[in-house]
């Protein structure tokens, strides 16, 4: 069977973005090959869903509670069964925690993070972002089966109205060395830039910590994550995980709004593959407004509290 | 409590990066290059563990002759030993890297293993996880802070937002992320000291590999492409921030559909 197998993350009953994404280019994958698309996740709550967007099979690995080892033995199980010829993983914590792990278990190779993926003359042909997006590398992915972690926005989640899928069960050891003792929770509404469809980020521009709640004000507004310059995460303003760029996250969200933020090389680098970029800068000269598809030039303590009074109005409208 | 810390060897975050003539690499020539920001922090965490406990810190590399320099560097801040496999790993896949470091390690003593996250340039953050997967070891994955103590560790691990908590038995892999610890920079001493210490180097094949099983295989390297330059947008000017807003919004709307 030339089919297509994809880890699921299940978050409150869902299955999680990356992975629905991870799905959608599964399946197309999966047509072209010949074969099926085949799912795993924790439980068959979600056999449902799964079947929507595509999945004939869904292997329920039992495993409640994340753990690298245990996933792994359950995907190697899975494997052993449906032979994919293709094992996607959305490009999450967990998924980029897994995909190494498994593919040095199958001795198979991973190309990770990637944007596109296609057959080319039978082999899976990726197209990866590197150096932070300075370049792109296109890959072969020879070994069987083909694994790719997809980067988080890149693809469609495109629901594709097919029955629920059939559950199986995995009977995999759950033997784990590591051990998961706690979970420290998010503050709560807090979206994360890793997979967010709007994000504003911050820069040296807002001068001082406490400027920081302008960028908050905006996202929580349009209903974006926060993002930040390296400077602003070095200067201890705020915290690393909303650090994008170089030796941050590389981002492509579907809007990205850059306020104060010059534009290091770095910076660039992690959000240039934005869809739709808007930067506000007071500099005409600064680097950013060479990639923002919108450029405005202006004092963002007076831009940013006008436009997060106008996207609250539009909101009301709605 | 011995620890070992791979290296990569990577092109300065503030270089340009120009494609080689193959098509296929990037170009190296007046490229600068350091050791992996995200390797800065798994070195500094090995060297606090040694300056609590003792023992050894051995920093060990893959790659070809220029790859020394990055063990060079981190002998001066605080490591012990320094092993370099010699090798041309960019034509290498992360699981053939994987395959060449975990033979090293298993040549040295250890108790625990650091990586960065990912070697910033390819991108990966795939070699720490299957070296762990190859020496049948635990692993912490984004590790931001880390307790070691009787024959046990004690991790968190930054995912989406949240931490995870994870205790791991001994030996382990664990990849560093930013916030673990301010690495130090060299110091004089370090310097001076770090020239008395012999860089201990082998082949593949001196760790019993075939290189036939490392370069160019599992993933090809077809192409490298640079993005295409973008040419900038339409400006605005913001003297009436109202205005302005109005105009941002439109934008939102019409162009970006996220209103």
């Amino acid at each position: 069977m030339a089919g297509v197998l994809v880890f699921c993350e299940v978050k409150d009953g869902k299955i999680k973005k990356a992975s629905r994404e991870a799905l959608s280019i599964g399946r197309k994958l999966a047509e072209s090959a010949g074969g099926d698309l085949v799912a795993i996740a924790n439980d068959k709550s979600v056999a449902e869903e799964a079947g929507r967007y595509g999945a004939k099979k869904l292997f329920a690995a039992g495993v409640t509670q994340y753990s690298t080892e245990a996933w792994t033995s359950a995907i190697k199980q899975a494997c052993d069964e449906v032979k994919p010829v293709v094992l996607l993983f959305g490009g999450t914590s967990n998924g980029r925690d897994l995909a190494p792990r498994v593919a040095a278990r199958l001795d198979a190779g991973v190309a990770s993070d990637v944007d596109q993926l296609s057959w080319n003359d039978g082999k899976l042909r990726a197209r990866r972002p590197v150096y932070s997006g300075k370049a792109f590398a296109t890959v072969d992915v020879t070994g069987t089966p083909a694994i790719a972690t997809t980067r988080p926005n890149a693809f469609p989640a495109e629901e594709a109205g097919g029955a629920a899928a059939e559950v199986a069960d995995v009977n995999a050891s759950m033997d784990s060395k590591a051990k998961l003792l706690e979970t420290k929770a998010p503050e709560a509404g807090e979206l994360t830039i890793a997979e967010a469809d709007i994000i504003v980020s911050g820069g040296r521009g807002l001068k001082e910590a406490q400027n920081f709640s302008l960028i908050k004000d905006l996202a929580h507004a349009i209903g974006g994550a926060v993002g930040a310059s390296r400077a602003t995460v070095d200067a201890g303003w705020i915290d690393h995980q909303h650090q994008v760029g170089q030796t941050g996250r590389v981002v492509s969200p579907n809007l990205y709004i850059a306020a104060g933020i010059s534009g290091a090389i770095q910076h660039l680098a992690g959000m240039s593959s934005s869809k739709h970029i808007i930067a506000i800068n007071k500099d005409p000269e600064a680097p950013i407004f060479r990639v923002a598809d919108l450029g405005v030039v202006g004092d963002l303590f007076t831009v940013l509290p006008a436009l997060t009074e106008e996207v609250k109005k539009a909101k009301a409208h709605h | 409590m011995n620890s070992v810390v791979c290296i990569s060897h990577v092109p300065d975050t503030e270089s340009r990066i120009k494609v080689s003539g193959d098509g296929r690499h990037i170009d190296e020539a007046g490229l600068k290059f350091i050791v992996s920001p995200y390797d800065e922090f798994a070195l500094e965490e090995a060297i606090r563990l040694k300056e609590k406990n003792g023992g050894d810190v051995t920093v060990v590399t893959y790659g070809p002759e220029r790859a020394a320099q990055a063990l060079r560097e981190c002998l001066a801040r605080g490591a012990t030993k320094a092993l370099h496999i010699k090798g041309e790993s960019a034509d290498a896949d992360a699981l053939g890297i994987a395959k060449v470091l975990a033979a090293a390690i298993r040549s040295v003593p250890h108790d625990i293993v650091f990586f960065g996250k990912q070697g910033v340039g390819t991108d990966n953050g795939l070699v720490g996880p299957m070296t762990a997967e190859l020496l049948g070891y635990p692993q912490v994955n984004v590790v931001t802070h880390l307790e070691v103590a009787d024959g046990k560790l004690t991790a968190s691990r930054e995912i989406e937002g949240a931490e995870e908590v994870i205790e791991a038995p001994l030996p382990a892999v664990i990849t560093a992320q930013k916030g673990l610890n301010e690495p130090r920079y060299a110091s004089l001493k370090g310097i001076m000291a770090a020239k008395k210490i012999a860089i201990d180097t082998k082949s593949v094949a001196d760790l019993g590999l075939d290189e036939s099983n490392i370069l160019n295989q599992r993933v090809v390297f077809v192409s490298l492409q640079l993005p295409p330059e973008k040419a900038g947008g339409r400006k605005i000017d913001a003297s009436d921030p109202a205005a302005a807003a109005q105009e941002i919004i439109k934008f939102i709307r019409e162009e970006a559909k996220a209103l």
